[in-house]
């Protein structure tokens, strides 16, 4: 499949100005994008962000407002039909048919991509067992549970062998130890070489992502690998430790240099500006009566990058 | 050949789907037969037994005579008396009774004078002889039953005094060509094929996009390679086949419980059938593309099974009715294919000559198809 570079990058996705309106709402605006091949590549925002009406965009299923997309080298809209082959959409709805089982819905989606025969049969087993799927072939994908809907999903997505992965939210409906398993199988795909895009809320699966971009009501807010973003953060990171932590939070959200001050139990974690030179010792002038406070700068975590590039948006 | 595989997968999803909906599978057996046997057995044109009210103010044996030589033609029951014609008036209201029959206490001088009775009609001015022997009052709001009544007009009463009776030659001669004795139920059995078909099959098409949008398995569809066209193709078929199973059930039940004959040839009937249920499906699907939800679709089938059942020529012929309705009845595949089957199946009318009714069959059928395959869009926008 060809695709695009830029700077002599091999992109799957290239978008510029990507936009989109419904009526007076404005999802997306003037999203720019560059996703490598082979990466992880991660959306990472709050509900109603426009996610999903990105990926939609990306996958030629709603054409943007404005905006030039490009997936793995082909002009969207316009080439969308030529894109369905080599692209494979696990939607944040789950969207198997409940009443087939897990193997005819799998059955149905490999005639659908012209695969049959032997072939097929061998996909499918295949399948069944990456996705640890085989005792289940035969119920009603209606009645199981998140996780196992979740695993048929990404066998319904994967059956084709896709060069590009697109997976809104897929762990939203999923416990802790079933998302461990998902992302390993997520690993494994992109060993193989299958480029993935994954959307989420939770920061603990963006931190996995190659690369990233935070979205904040339909605007990028900010983008590259985690590492990056938490080196380039532009705040410091401090924890104070104290035992009237209510009041001091109250105190320390009416500075103008503290971004964000969040309690962690008995702890205090508190963002502050980047420009400020020595910021414990800013801090501490801060506090009104100096007691006992511990001040300890930490390492930023992917959480406080959110906090701080998406806290325009909520002011 | 891929496109063949598309087809064929969403084929047999919706057979799956299908067998696994014992409601709706249930109603493919169930709508024809009961709605079968319901308008097999209750419409019938041929009034019976309407209870009706007695008066009678002579109180003689030729008045008795009277009373049973009209009940002997089983057209009406007498099931109340009543003194005077005031109560009986009420009773007529209140729907106790449906007509009163009111004898004159004069009723034996009427009837030796009346026209109907020797061998010359008198001038009509005469007044004496142009008197009725007696008189009907009946509730002329149901149109049915004033005409069953008004058919008892002319009763030959000559009989009652044992003269010869004066029976008008008629004017014309009527020569029944087809279901010499009158039966309705050998119109309606053929007509009922359209109306349950046109009733199943939009039904079952009209929900079928509508439902996999609702069920959030659309997003999932439109983003395989499957295309428009294949999707519609794939959707239609198994439902062909069910039709024809509806077909098959009602024209068998109509024969054996009904005695209603086949007389045109099965091929010919095969064929219509088969273009009626491709265009029904059809426009269940055009339906599907332009409703929202499920309860939208159920709508809109019911906007186009009223006048099918309405205008098609099933209730009342078609001929009869005003251009306006005959207008809205032509854009209707169910009037197109009333004609059809009746003409096969009661006339064996060879089917090749009915050219117009086939064109317009076919012709709305690709159409159809070709609206829906357009209105349908790849996209989500
Ligand atoms: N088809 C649509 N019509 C109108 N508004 C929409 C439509 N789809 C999404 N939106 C709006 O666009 C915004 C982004 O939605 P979405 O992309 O679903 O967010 P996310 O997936 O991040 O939760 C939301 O405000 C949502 O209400
Ligand atoms: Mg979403």
């Amino acid at each position: 499949m060809s695709s695009s570079s830029v700077d002599g990058k091999d992109l799957v996705i290239k978008a510029r100005g990507m936009g989109k309106n419904f009526g007076a709402l404005k999802a997306i605006q003037h999203l720019d994008l560059d996703i490598e091949r082979g990466k992880i590549y991660g959306f990472l925002g709050p509900n109603g962000c426009g996610k999903t009406t990105s990926i939609r965009m990306l996958t030629g299923l709603l054409t943007p407002t404005y905006g030039e997309v490009d997936v793995l080298g082909l002009k969207l809209p316009q080439q969308a039909n030529q894109l369905r082959y080599h692209i494979g959409y696990m939607t944040q709805i789950f969207s198997m048919y409940r009443d087939l089982t897990v193997r005819e819905n799998l059955s149905f989606i490999a005639k659908v991509y012209g695969i049959h025969g032997t072939t097929q049969k061998q996909r499918i087993e295949e399948l069944l067992d990456i996705y640890n799927l085989s005792r289940l072939a035969d119920q009603f994908a209606g009645s199981m549970s998140g996780g196992q809907r979740q695993r048929l999903a990404l066998a319904a997505a994967v059956l084709h062998k896709p060069d590009l992965l697109f997976l809104d939210e897929p762990t939203s409906a999923v416990d802790p130890e079933s998302r461990r398993d998902f992302w390993e199988q997520l690993f494994d795909l992109s060993e193989s070489g299958t480029s993935i895009l994954v959307s989420t809320h939770y920061m603990d699966e963006a931190e996995r992502c190659h690369g990233l971009a935070i979205l904040e009501a339909g605007i990028k807010r900010a983008d590259g690998t985690p590492e990056a973003l938490m080196a380039g953060m532009n705040a410091n990171v401090i924890e104070v430790q104290s035992d009237r932590i209510r009041q001091l939070k109250e105190q320390l959200l009416q500075t103008p240099s503290v971004i964000s001050a969040a309690q962690l139990g008995t702890r205090l974690r508190v963002l502050i500006e980047k420009d400020v030179s020595q910021p414990k010792e800013h801090l501490l002038s801060c506090l009104s009566n100096q007691e006992a406070e511990s001040l300890t700068m930490v390492r930023p975590s992917l959480e406080d990058v959110f906090v701080t590039c998406t806290g325009e948006g909520r002011q | 050949m891929n496109f063949v595989y598309r087809i064929q997968a969403i084929f047999y999803k919706e057979l799956m789907q299908l067998k696994r909906d014992r409601m709706t599978f249930g109603m493919v057996v169930m709508i024809p037969l009961i709605q079968l046997l319901l308008f097999g057995f209750a419409i019938n044109t041929n009034v019976r037994h309407i209870p009706v009210g007695l008066v009678d103010q002579s109180q003689t044996a030729l008045s008795r005579i009277l009373v049973q030589t009209v009940s002997a033609t089983q057209v009406v029951t007498f099931t109340h008396q009543y003194a005077s014609v005031e109560e009986a008036q009420n009773a007529i209201s209140k729907q106790d009774v449906r007509a009163v029959f009111i004898i004159p206490a004069d009723v034996s001088q009427r009837l030796v004078r009346h026209g109907s009775v020797g061998f010359a009609t008198p001038p009509a001015t005469d007044q004496e002889t142009s008197r009725p022997i007696a008189q009907w009052l009946t509730d002329g709001s149901d149109t049915m039953i004033a005409a069953s009544i008004k058919g008892l007009r002319n009763m030959p009463l000559a009989e009652l005094i044992s003269k010869s009776a004066n029976r008008n030659t008629p004017t014309f001669e009527v020569t029944l060509l087809y279901n010499p004795e009158q039966r309705t139920v050998v119109n309606i059995v053929p007509g009922l094929v359209a109306v349950i078909l046109t009733m199943t099959m939009i039904m079952f098409t009209s929900a079928a996009i509508v439902r996999e949008r609702e069920q959030g398995n659309l997003e999932l569809l439109i983003n395989t390679p499957l295309k428009s066209i294949e999707l519609m193709l794939g959707k239609i078929i198994p439902y062909i086949f069910i039709g024809l199973i509806q077909v098959t059930l009602i024209l068998s039940l109509g024969y054996f419980i009904f005695h209603v004959p086949i007389n045109g040839s099965m091929l010919a009937l095969a064929g219509i059938t088969l273009l009626f249920i491709s265009s029904s499906l059809v426009l269940g699907l055009v339906i599907s593309t332009i409703a929202k939800n499920q309860l939208q679709s159920m709508q809109m089938t019911v906007f186009v099974l009223l006048p099918s059942i309405l205008l098609s020529g099933f209730m009342f012929p078609y001929e009869g009715m005003p251009r306006v309705a005959q207008i809205i009845a032509e854009a209707l595949p169910a009037t197109h294919f009333m004609r059809l089957i009746r003409g096969v199946a009661l006339r064996d009318v060879e089917v090749l000559t009915m050219t117009f009714d086939l064109y317009w069959l076919a012709g709305f059928t690709l159409f159809g198809l070709l609206l829906a395959a357009l209105r349908f869009k790849k996209r989500l926008d």
